[in-house]
């Protein structure tokens, strides 16, 4: 194609393209900056870079202070680190399953993940506590027990999307593979460890990223089970801190920093596989 | 055709009975355990029912006759107008210009994308300080562009009133602002990877019989587009529907004066500030209804066919 002979409509993309990308890129600069300034000069000059006078490590002092950040981030971790390995694990076999099996009552359970996908969270919470706490597991105030409080519904929660995203990959591979690995007497098995999942490698990264941002991000179950403060997990310490900051806008720009900074590690490393794996799913949905 | 390796099906059980277990205790047994309270009179989030309401579908009645169900109601629809029109929008277009460039189409994806990883949490507590009313960021850009209203005093001009982005005549685009912005991304990402999907050799076909740009984007892009377009909408619909930390966390309590409710915080706000746990099921269940109807029209009014 000619892309030579239109260069002006090539900047005007350009340019719509680079405006769009800095209303997604700026906000989170002007936070960070404005995380080093000294206390009452967001509010008179919040665009300039906080250096020399009006740079100060203060509101991230003051952050770490207030706040037990280092067993929040421990309790995050733990929390979504679970969730996300058996997730990836119960909904590889579920999708691969699916796939691959024609039997009766297949479409019925395809339509339930499906309606799955729309409960809101708020819609099954309460029953949830109450089982829970009928169970021993929730209120009672021992922390592992709350932590797997709220590891078990929040696996529930991403199972219903990463089946259908899982399920859109297995599709897509040859079928052929797996004959040949029968033939040479693997079982379903082997097959599904040895061929499957190397092979939708990608995908099994999307969901896995996914599960784990979404549950590091879950402010809603998080808050439900994780009453006392040495259970409270990360996002719920953000929101916490923010309702007692009041007008101390350095702390929150501050503690919303601390809080993005591991998921901006995590973006940044992974992308492409959050990316694409994500869309070859959605797309056959 | 069905290969032989599926033909015996005992495999299958160790296949699925994790993952149904997992949703049938944790997801559809409390989903219609939630349908069975909306009939049942409960007074506290850990209390047992005390009993049916009388009569049993009171919830359902309030739900019709609850002003603040009607604010939150028409709020939510408004909201999911503006999501489809502009966040898939905004994506479509977006998509459209990238799909025209050859040098930077990764660093976009990945930019794009990154405010739908950010908690909601942080999102809404940086929207805060972005619309401040004293000395937040647009405020003070419309200062110092002399958009506010000033009074020129011998000691120079002095601001009357910062702009308050949360009051009843604004609240609306504060509120939905942030939560499209959110997820554009997403369908930005979905619809870029439907294009590379599209064949190329359909272009240079249609580049041959002399169609180029706007025609070629009307009538092969936007024609093939169609399917991935209609999962972006259902997507939207119910995505719009569930809306809730963001507007929590920026406007807290059907703020200002009860004009601000959505369907999810007027959800919340029931059953965990006032207690009221069985009409705020009734509403999940509504948010649910609701998704199912919309979603189905819109697969109805938009999915032409199933072999595009």
């Amino acid at each position: 194609m000619n892309y030579g002979t239109k260069r002006i409509p090539h900047i005007l993309t350009y340019l719509v393209l680079s405006l769009w990308a800095l209303t997604t890129i700026y906000p989170f600069i002007w936070v960070a900056l404005n995380s080093f300034r000294k206390k009452g000069l967001i509010l008179s000059d919040s665009f300039s870079i906080p250096l020399g006078e009006s740079f100060t490590w203060d509101n991230y002092i003051t952050a770490w202070q207030r706040a037990d950040f280092k067993n929040a981030y421990l309790n995050s971790f733990l929390i979504s680190g679970t969730v996300t390995v058996f997730v990836v694990i119960i909904a590889g076999l579920a999708a691969y399953g699916l796939v691959r099996y024609r039997f009766r009552g297949r479409n019925l359970l395809y339509s339930l993940i499906m309606a799955g996908m729309m409960f809101p969270v708020f819609s099954t919470i309460i029953p949830v506590f109450r089982l829970e706490v009928m169970l021993g597991i929730a209120g009672t105030g021992n922390r592992w027990l709350s932590l797997l409080a709220v590891i078990l519904p929040q696996i529930a929660g991403n199972l219903c999307f990463a089946i259908i995203i899982l399920m859109g990959f297995i599709q897509s591979v040859p079928i052929d593979l797996e004959e040949s690995a029968y033939l040479d007497g693997c079982s379903v098995f082997q097959i599904y460890f040895h061929i499957i999942m190397p092979a939708a490698k990608s995908s099994f990264a999307t969901v896995a990223i996914f599960a784990f941002l979404w549950s590091y991000n879950d402010l809603f179950t998080q808050s439900f089970f994780l009453r006392y403060p040495q259970e409270r997990a990360i996002t719920g310490l953000l929101n916490e801190i923010s309702s007692q900051a009041g007008v101390n806008y350095g702390l929150m720009a501050s503690s919303v920093v601390l809080v993005v900074i591991p998921v901006l590690i995590v973006y940044i490393c992974l992308q492409k596989h959050i990316i694409r794996g994500l869309t070859a799913g959605a797309i056959k949905g | 055709m069905n290969s032989m390796i599926y033909k015996n099906k005992k495999p299958l059980l160790v296949f699925l009975i994790p993952a149904f277990a997992f949703l049938i205790v944790f997801l559809y047994y409390p989903f219609f355990q939630n349908v069975v309270n909306t009939f049942l009179k409960i007074g506290g989030l850990g209390r047992a029912p005390e009993g049916l309401n009388t009569p049993w579908y009171e919830n359902y009645q309030r739900l019709f006759t609850d002003p603040y169900m009607h604010t939150a109601l028409k709020n939510t629809l408004l909201l999911t107008l503006c999501t489809i029109v502009f966040q898939v929008g905004i994506a479509l277009i977006l998509a459209l210009l990238v799909d025209t460039i050859r040098v930077g189409t990764q660093f976009f994806r990945t930019v794009y994308f990154f405010p739908i990883v950010i908690s909601a949490t942080a999102l809404g507590l940086m929207f805060n300080l972005i619309f401040l009313y004293k000395g937040g960021m647009v405020n003070q850009l419309l200062l110092s562009l002399g958009k506010l209203p000033y009074e020129v005093k011998p000691s120079g001009k002095v601001l009357v009133e910062w702009l308050d982005w949360k009051d009843q005549a604004h609240f609306l685009f504060t509120m939905f602002m942030p939560v499209m912005w959110q997820y554009v991304g997403f369908y930005f990402v979905i619809l870029v990877t439907g294009l590379n999907n599209i064949s190329p050799d359909l272009f240079e076909a249609a580049a041959l019989d002399g169609a180029d740009g706007w025609k070629r984007t009307r009538y092969i892009t936007l024609p093939l587009l169609r399917n991935v377009l209609c999962t972006c909408l259902v997507l939207a619909i119910t995505g719009a529907l569930k809306v809730f930390d963001l507007p929590w966390v920026m406007f807290g309590a059907g703020m200002p004066e009860n004009q601000g409710w959505l369907t999810g915080t007027y959800m919340y706000d029931q059953t965990f500030n006032r207690m009221n746990v069985d009409y705020g099921s009734t509403i999940a269940v509504l948010i649910v209804v609701l998704g199912v109807v919309l979603s189905n029209a819109a697969n109805r009014i938009f999915r032409p066919s199933e072999d595009l």
